[in-house]
């Protein structure tokens, strides 16, 4: 074959076969752009649920606190606004929600976090191979179903050290919580800690330290960011637990600083308004929304602690 | 004694006291692992004594009843399959194209990094609150009510993180010259992504689908707070029909019920009886995610072990 | 092929004092696995020298260098054959009754990048009094100055030592990890490669310090750079795929090696 120049090759082509290639290219750049705009609207339907959520929230809450004042709901140590004589203090919900996530963060972040340094710098490869997934499907179970195991196993087993305890209480409720969050806490700071290079560690036992002091002062510490990170995780988790506390420390609001004590949190007592038939509109079916915002103010509130906390310890150690 | 060998005994005095740390911290992190293996298997154990008698051909074939002998589970885990199809149908094609987008297309711009931001943020928001935004926005705003659709979109939307963060981690694991190749003979992006980066994500993004659904199917709070019925005595009408048009969506916008939400309404009643039918309940639940989580995590060990660049 | 020629003999060391063995590998082999990475090395550590292990990337050099205080002891699956042995006390360090701790508290070692701890520059040089246990804030304060200070990095961090030690710059935070494992008093010091993520004038500083710091102590070191090795050290090893070529006097290696691999190695022929 005798090779044609370029003049030649687009004499040799048919006047129509070459509009028609640039016709082709056209459409493919349009049909690419279209692709591309559609993929860029589902990645911003995450950026609409945010937007959706707080605006449905302070939306809802404003027509709540054009009946209840903001000093009311914040002061007022009662909370019944399904009765005749109706109070909307915050407090006594907010407590119940406190007290039960302190309890769940004193099982979780210990023993989250001596599980994840015992994995990442201690235990054998065959006990890292077997334990991690089985964290994992710990941590898949129905929080529906530790509600029953709460109800039905850990009250009874806790009536007979601590005569006297009601069948609701948050003691229970946040102790299964604490174990339900175990998986969150272990996982995410194993993450961390795995991720300091192995450089530092070499570093640590190179100076003679042992395992146990190479886990404490060098890889801790090099992965604090993504502990506190963990953490932050657990409390969000513990503040926004629903099921476990409706079914396990009662629905009843109570203004308390006793584990012993059963008590309503937030989560609960959304449900238990949603499980009724309060007519839409109603202050009742506002309550659950300031009860939301309150919710979501304190998940940000820790979530804006945590980010803190790790600017301020970055710079001074 | 030479110097040295002062020293050296000094050194082995304090090795052996520092040692005595690793000992106790290895017994002490076995420890904590045995309490979470331990609460489990007590969890599991306790089900199975109180649930397994009720499991028979009948629990899954008969509607809640006021007499808990009768009681079954048709109308929840017909509520909870149907619901399941929607949340899918929504959060793998939204999900998916979200990662697609943020790892294959998205320019470094402050847009990219709100959309990235958000979706680590969302998946810490309590799941109670897409509840209250779905009560507000899909059941009274936009008329859907307290619908199969409704339930599906809540937990679609709650979902939707998982499904990102596995694509995203699944297309990041795809070296840059399988993109190169495909680029190199004329593909265009599109072309580049359905072919090849897809394909090969595939593994990744199932994996991320499973325990993403696994965990929607667990979810209880969202689903009550749009004001799912807890008593539910019939079945939302048949997709499929044998007159013309054959299909119907009549079942999208039908009341229903969960499997959990069942599970809570026999866990709140007082009778002993009703508490065994919340432990069958519960441990069909379990067996549930548990085999959705055991095969996520299989698939996600065999891709592990096959994937080679 | 092995040709390990006894410096004992060699010119150069015979006009001074004879030297004192340190340490010495004896029929030392190393494995990952099942790759054998070091085979039968034998060789003398003379006290108060530098001793610089050249030769190709794969050689070994490092391999070896990290047997002397039990690196290998971290990750499964690797085995020691033959023996190290630390004078005077004739102990050796490969047996498994011998702690790694207690060879890494004796032998210390700067690595090829620096790698500070994520704490002050402090912290960092007392990490290794602390992890024996030292507490008394008096002790601790003199011999971080005097690590300092034998690591030539005193004055230019001394109105800082509470910053973050990676504030400082690439040739700071290797001298500042050189401080760390001075503080110690280790025996010997180990450097892989100290040099090769610096700058030339952060080199020249380092090379400087170890011509002082010989006085005190033993230094073996890992340098892919001929001229560095020409430079630091009294006594070289040449090694090539786990095998040590040759070894002897610095300056008899570099100005007449007896093996043609050696010469075609330093001369740039090959490698």
């Amino acid at each position: 074959m005798i090779p044609l120049s370029h003049a030649d090759w687009t004499d040799a082509m048919p006047k129509d076969f070459v509009s028609d290639k640039l016709a082709r290219r056209r459409l493919r750049h349009v049909k690419e752009r279209i692709i591309e705009f559609i993929l860029f609207l589902a990645a911003s339907v995450s950026v609409a649920t945010t937007l959706g959520i707080v605006l449905i929230l302070l939306k809802e809450s404003f027509v709540f606190f054009r009946i209840v004042s903001l000093w009311d709901f914040l002061t007022d140590t009662q909370w019944t606004p399904l009765f005749a004589d109706a109070h909307y203090g915050i407090m006594p919900l907010l407590s119940g929600t406190l007290v039960s996530s302190a309890v769940a963060l004193l099982v979780a972040i210990p023993l989250g976090t001596i599980i994840a340094i015992y994995l990442s710098e201690f235990a054998p490869f065959s006990v890292r191979e077997v334990a991690k997934p089985f964290l994992e499907l710990l941590g898949g179970i129905p929080t529906i179903v530790y509600g029953y195991f709460a109800l039905m196993f850990v009250t009874p087993l806790l009536q007979k050290i601590i005569p006297g305890l009601p069948g609701f209480n948050l003691l229970s409720a946040g102790l299964v919580m604490g174990i339900m969050i175990i998986p969150y806490v272990s996982s995410v700071s194993e993450d961390a800690m795995r991720a300091v290079p192995m450089a530092l560690r070499e570093g640590s036992y190179a100076m003679g330290a042992t395992r146990f002091q190479t886990a404490t002062r060098v890889v801790t510490p090099a992965a604090f960011s993504g502990i506190a990170a963990a953490y932050i995780l657990g409390i969000s988790r513990a503040v926004g637990e629903t099921m476990i506390l409706a079914v396990a420390a009662g629905m009843q609001p109570n203004l308390t600083w006793n584990p012993l004590e059963p008590a309503a949190t937030i989560t609960a007592y959304i449900v238990q308004v949603a499980l009724g038939d309060l007519p839409h509109g109603s202050i009742g079916y506002q309550t659950i929304f300031a009860a939301g915002l309150t919710l979501a103010l304190l998940t940000l509130f820790f979530n804006v602690l945590g980010h803190l906390l790790r600017k301020r310890y970055r710079q001074v150690y | 004694m030479s110097d040295t060998a002062v020293r050296v005994q000094e050194i082995r005095a304090l090795i052996a006291a520092h040692k005595r740390w690793d000992i106790v911290f290895g017994i002490v992190g076995l420890l904590a692992l045995m309490v979470g293996v331990l609460t489990f298997a007590v969890l599991f154990i306790q089900m199975v004594i109180d649930g397994a008698p009720r499991l028979s051909w009948d629990f899954f074939t008969s509607f809640p009843s006021r007499r808990p002998g009768q009681a079954g589970i048709l109308s929840a885990w017909v509520g909870s399959t149907l619901v399941m199809l929607v949340t899918a149908m929504v959060a793998v094609p939204l999900g998916v194209g979200a990662g697609v987008y943020l790892e294959e297309y998205a320019p470094k711009n402050w847009m990219t990094d709100l959309i990235e931001i958000n979706v680590s943020n969302l998946a810490g928001v309590p799941s109670i609150v897409y509840g209250l935004l779905a009560l507000s926005l899909f059941v009274y705003q936009f008329g859907f009510g307290q619908s199969i659709l409704t339930a599906g979109l809540t937990l679609a939307l709650l979902i939707l993180p998982v499904v990102i963060v596995a694509t995203r981690e699944a297309i990041r694991s795809i070296p840059g010259a399988i993109r190169e190749g495909a680029y190199a003979l004329g593909a265009t992006k599109w072309q580049t992504t359905s072919d090849h980066i897809l394909p090969y994500a595939r593994g990744g993004i199932l994996t991320g689908v499973i325990i993403g659904m696994s965990r929607a199917i667990g979810e209880t709070a969202p689903v009550i707070t749009i004001g799912a019925l807890t008593f539910i005595a019939f079945l939302p009408p048949a997709p499929v029909s044998s007159e013309f048009p054959y299909l119907s969506f009549e079942w999208i916008m039908s009341p229903f019920t969960v499997m959990p939400i069942q599970m809570f309404n026999w866990t709140s009643r007082p009778e002993a009886a009703f508490q065994h039918n919340a432990a069958a309940a519960g441990l069909v639940l379990v067996v549930m995610t548990l085999s959705m989580n055991a095969l996520a995590i299989y698939l996600r060990y065999r891709l592990r072990k096959n994937l080679k660049w | 092929m092995v040709s390990t020629a006894a410096p004992e003999i060699s010119a150069a060391a015979a006009a001074e004092p004879a030297p004192v063995k340190k340490a010495e590998s004896k029929s030392l082999s190393f494995y990952y696995g099942d790759f054998q990475a070091l085979k039968n090395i034998s060789m003398p550590i003379y006290d108060k020298k530098v001793t610089a292990l050249i030769g190709p990337s794969g050689c070994g050099k490092s391999t070896y260098l990290r047997c002397f205080n039990r690196m290998h002891d971290l990750y499964p699956g690797n085995r020691y054959d033959g023996q190290i042995m630390l004078y005077p006390d004739n102990t050796n360090l490969l047996n498994p009754a011998v702690d790694p701790i207690e060879v890494r508290m004796r032998i210390s070692m700067v690595f090829q990048k620096p790698n500070p701890f994520p704490k002050s520059i402090y912290e960092n040089v007392a990490y290794g009094l602390r992890v024996r246990g030292e507490r008394k804030r008096a002790i601790l304060d003199e011999k971080v100055e005097e690590a300092l200070r034998g690591a030539a990095l005193w004055d230019e961090v001394k109105d800082r030592l509470h910053e973050l030690a990676f504030n400082l710059s690439g040739g700071q935070q290797q001298r500042l990890c050189i401080a760390r494992a001075l503080a110690t008093d280790p025996e010997i010091l180990l450097f892989d490669e100290p040099t090769s993520a610096l700058d030339p004038i952060a080199t020249a500083s380092i090379e400087q310090l170890l011509a002082d710091l010989k006085e005190k102590l033993t230094i073996l070191i890992v340098t892919h750079n001929m001229q560095q090795a020409a430079r630091v050290s009294d006594y070289t090893a040449y090694m090539y795929l786990g095998e040590l070529i040759e070894f002897g006097v610095t300056d008899t290696i570099f100005i007449k090696p007896r093996n043609k691999q050696t010469e075609d190695y330093i001369t740039g022929r090959f490698g």
